[in-house]
């Protein structure tokens, strides 16, 4: 569906994405994951035919969206970052502009409008004027009107920014059903979302890819080691230097609070001895239990490992 | 050309939703009204007088005394009045951030120009068929030479495309409707005054700023002639701002 071979762009001087590869194939939901000023809107322009790249190409159903944008807007969705939406309509005489842009018969015109009005919740705002309208029913009207048509692709940017708890639930739940129909593409910085919605994650920093992987295989990956969180009363030199000499502890980092967090080989049970060795020494062992690594933290690990190792060349 | 209904739709509903075409379009009439009452009433005071003097009897003509000066004042009104009609088109989509949506729908440049252009004629075409009251009013106490009255028309439509084209090439230029304003207005300024002083011009180009005049190819239509070269004038005038509008919206694509 999507096919991007080394795509670059600079505003300027300034870099914003550098030679990305990446493919995503039909009915495919893929998170597009990185921290602010990544590169993630910029590929989505992109994408969208919106803007053009500085070098490489991309291309949606075949079609390259530098030469040949019409065939391209034809087979896509777009919610842009920040909904942009015209204020001055009512919530259908937009609909309907949107629908007769995107070239839907004038005969299922109707339907197609209340269909998405449908999915989207949006019945009872139908003739609201958009100026007027709430920041969840905006974003819901801006899913809306990528949805008309039934393009075959969706390229949503930060589709649940600025959502209360309850909606973004709602429109994650959107997104699932739509998942059948449509290749969705999504950007987002909330990671507990795209490990919920996508069955692909690309994680972007500084203009480049870092990874790329289910939300599943990346976590299991950087759990080589595992980690133990221990609180335990005591001196804390004194238990940072014992703990950091037992075999099969790789790490020890003092939170404060008597709160400690160990990184452990992976496959080692290490509990029984640790809670031994406190109880010897005769502090008090207060709390220990295992964690697993969240896809938080291998975006951590990926972001800042990066920035270390750029720290270090420079 | 793809779009172009849907575009034209959808700027008349913006039109009718929102107050500057009401406010433009009233005080329009309201200063239109003034002026043929004006004209009329100067008129009215010279018939009194033709009837003790025969020979300006013989001169009165109501299509010479009120509607020539008229299309002339309605022309500078209109000046006035379409960079507010004009300085929204994409000025406030660009602000707006819409013209991330409008340039993601499968439209056409073109489609999407012409929409908004002929979306606007429109709105300038209702209010300039408003003012054809006038001379209804006129030809119940009078009679008129309707070809006449209707060549003024077409010519008033005519520049009034041209003033409107240029103001939509202005609304690329900025997104600050403010500005898109004051450059239409600058640059409409300037292309109905520059034949003012032809005759202080370098040598050799005192025809070509007559030429390039909106106003010089605006007074044949007024005096009731229709000359081809003057519809030419306007089709190229309005044909070469609807061209940099195009070009101008393509340089977001390589100039990124």
């Amino acid at each position: 569906m999507i096919e991007i071979q080394d795509l670059t762009k600079y505003y300027g001087p300034t870099l914003a994405i550098w030679r990305l590869n990446f493919e995503i194939a039909d009915g495919e939901i893929v998170g597009f994951l990185g921290p602010n000023a990544a590169g993630k809107t910029t590929t989505l322009k992109i994408l969208a035919g919106y803007m053009p790249p500085t070098s490489g190409t991309a291309t949606i159903n075949g079609y390259d969206c530098l030469t040949q944008p019409l065939e391209v807007r034809r087979s896509l969705g777009y919610l842009p970052e920040n909904v942009p939406l015209y204020r001055d309509l009512e919530v259908s005489q937009f609909l309907s502009f949107a629908a007769q842009a995107k070239g839907v018969d004038s005969r299922k015109q109707k339907i197609e409008i209340d269909r998405v009005l449908a999915d989207c919740g949006l019945e009872n705002v139908r003739h609201t004027l958009i100026s007027s309208l709430s920041k969840g029913y905006r974003q819901r009207l801006g899913l809306a009107q990528a949805l008309l048509n039934r393009p075959p692709l969706l390229i949503l940017d930060e589709p649940t920014i600025g959502l209360d708890p309850t909606q973004i639930v709602e429109i994650r739940q959107l997104i699932k059903e739509l998942a059948g129909e449509h290749t969705v593409f999504l950007s987002s910085h909330i990671l507990p979302e795209v490990s919920q919605l996508c069955q692909r994650v690309i994680i972007i920093n500084r203009g480049q890819i870092v990874a790329s992987d289910t939300p599943a295989n990346l976590t299991r990956e950087l759990g080589e080691s595992s980690r133990l969180a221990m609180v335990i009363k005591g001196s804390e030199d004194k238990i940072v230097a014992t703990l950091k000499a037992l075999s099969g502890i790789k790490g020890v980092t003092a939170r404060g609070n008597g709160y400690y967090l160990l990184e452990v080989e992976k496959g080692q049970e290490l509990r029984p001895t640790l809670a031994r060795q406190v109880v010897q020494a005769g502090w008090e062992l207060l709390e220990l239990k295992a964690q697993e690594f969240t896809l938080e933290d291998v975006f951590l690990n990926l972001v800042t490992e990066e920035s270390e190792a750029e720290d270090k060349a420079a | 050309m793809s779009g172009c209904l849907a575009v034209w739709r959808k700027e008349l509903v913006v039109y009718f939703s929102t107050p500057i075409f009401y406010l433009t379009g009233t005080f329009f009439l309201l200063l239109g009204g003034y002026f043929f009452f004006s004209n009329v009433a100067y008129y009215n005071l010279l018939s009194f007088q033709a009837s003790q003097n025969p020979y300006l009897a013989s001169q009165l003509n109501a299509l010479q005394m009120v509607f020539r000066p008229l299309f002339g004042t309605l022309a500078v009104v209109f000046l006035f009045m379409v960079p507010l009609v004009t300085m929204r088109l994409f000025a406030e989509e660009k602000r707006a951030g819409t013209a991330e949506l409008l340039f993601t729908y499968p439209l056409t440049d073109w489609g999407v120009i012409l929409g908004k252009f002929l979306a606007a004629l429109l709105i300038y075409g209702v209010l300039l068929a408003i003012t054809l009251i006038y001379a209804l009013l006129m030809a119940w106490i009078t009679t008129l030479d309707w070809g006449q009255i209707f060549t003024g028309y077409l010519g008033l439509f005519l520049l009034g495309a041209a003033f409107l084209a240029l103001g939509i090439f202005s609304s690329t230029l900025t997104e600050n409707q403010i500005i898109a304003a004051v450059i239409s207005f600058g640059l409409l300024l300037l292309f109905w005054v520059i034949g003012w002083y032809e005759e202080l011009g370098p040598s050799g180009w005192q025809g070509f700023f007559k030429y390039i005049s909106l106003m010089s190819h605006f007074e044949t239509f007024s005096r009731g002639i229709i000359d081809t070269r003057d519809l030419l004038y306007y089709f190229i005038f309005i044909y070469f701002f609807l061209f940099l509008t195009k070009r101008q919206l393509e340089s977001r694509r390589w100039r990124g």
